[in-house]
């Protein structure tokens, strides 16, 4: 990956939007699928999340992510493919995580985005405290 | 043999700590051993087998760590 795929905070609209700018040369490109993983205001006993906290295991998060961008390239022949995700804090409504698939037709990109978000929630070792209003917290896992 | 040892998220927590390091009179020990070890230590039963095991970078159930490597205690992933 040219630049590295974990953000300090929400992932900021700016970022969707110079991704797809900066796709706008590959004329061979007829489709871009995205997906935006949003912080969600889950109500666990009574209590509503007001934040996720995410930590990962940088060196092996940054491996595992390459890994899988990779395969799934040469498995759907796409012409690009891109992944963010936040670290630290991010609050219900923010964007913590962001994949962005190209390729010549919808198919392809659509169907490897989908692979890619599965894939990274699987296999990533990133982590998230989800904060409650009262400062208590929960460990989020991915089901 | 000396191993670094490395703690995430509700792992670190129940630790408290991130990181320590290791040192074993042993040349090579197995990972049960290990995790044997880590339980002893913190105190840590049966609620912890959610955790994942990496060694250097890759997740393993079975490996001999040899001195220098590194081993990571993962919780349940929770990206996205």
């Amino acid at each position: 990956m040219t630049e590295t795929a974990f953000i300090q905070g929400p992932v900021p609209a700016e970022k969707i939007s110079d991704t797809i700018a900066r796709h706008q040369s590959m004329a061979q490109i007829g489709a871009h699928s995205l997906f935006l993983g949003q912080v969600r205001a889950d109500e666990v006993d009574g209590k509503t999340v007001t934040a996720i906290e995410y930590s990962a295991y940088e060196e092996m998060a940054g491996k595992e992510l390459e890994k899988i961008r990779e395969q799934t390239i040469s498995e759907y022949g796409l012409i690009s493919a891109q992944v963010y995700h936040s670290l630290g804090e991010v609050k219900t409504g923010q964007i913590c995580f962001f994949v962005f698939t190209c390729s010549a037709h919808r198919r392809a990109a659509n169907e490897a985005c989908r692979f890619m978000v599965d894939e990274i929630k699987d296999k990533v070792p990133i982590f998230g405290k989800e904060i409650f209003e009262d400062e208590s917290h929960q460990w989020k896992v991915n089901r | 043999m000396i191993l670094t040892i490395k703690y995430f998220g509700m792992v670190a927590e129940r630790t408290g700590r991130k990181e320590e390091e290791l040192r074993l009179d042993e040349e090579a020990c197995d990972l049960e051993t290990l995790k044997s070890w880590w339980r002893r230590k913190y105190g840590l039963s049966n609620d912890m087998d959610s955790v994942q095991i990496a060694v250097n970078h890759a997740l393993t159930d079975t490996c001999i760590l040899q001195s220098g490597d590194e081993v990571a205690f993962l919780p349940p992933f929770a990206g996205g």
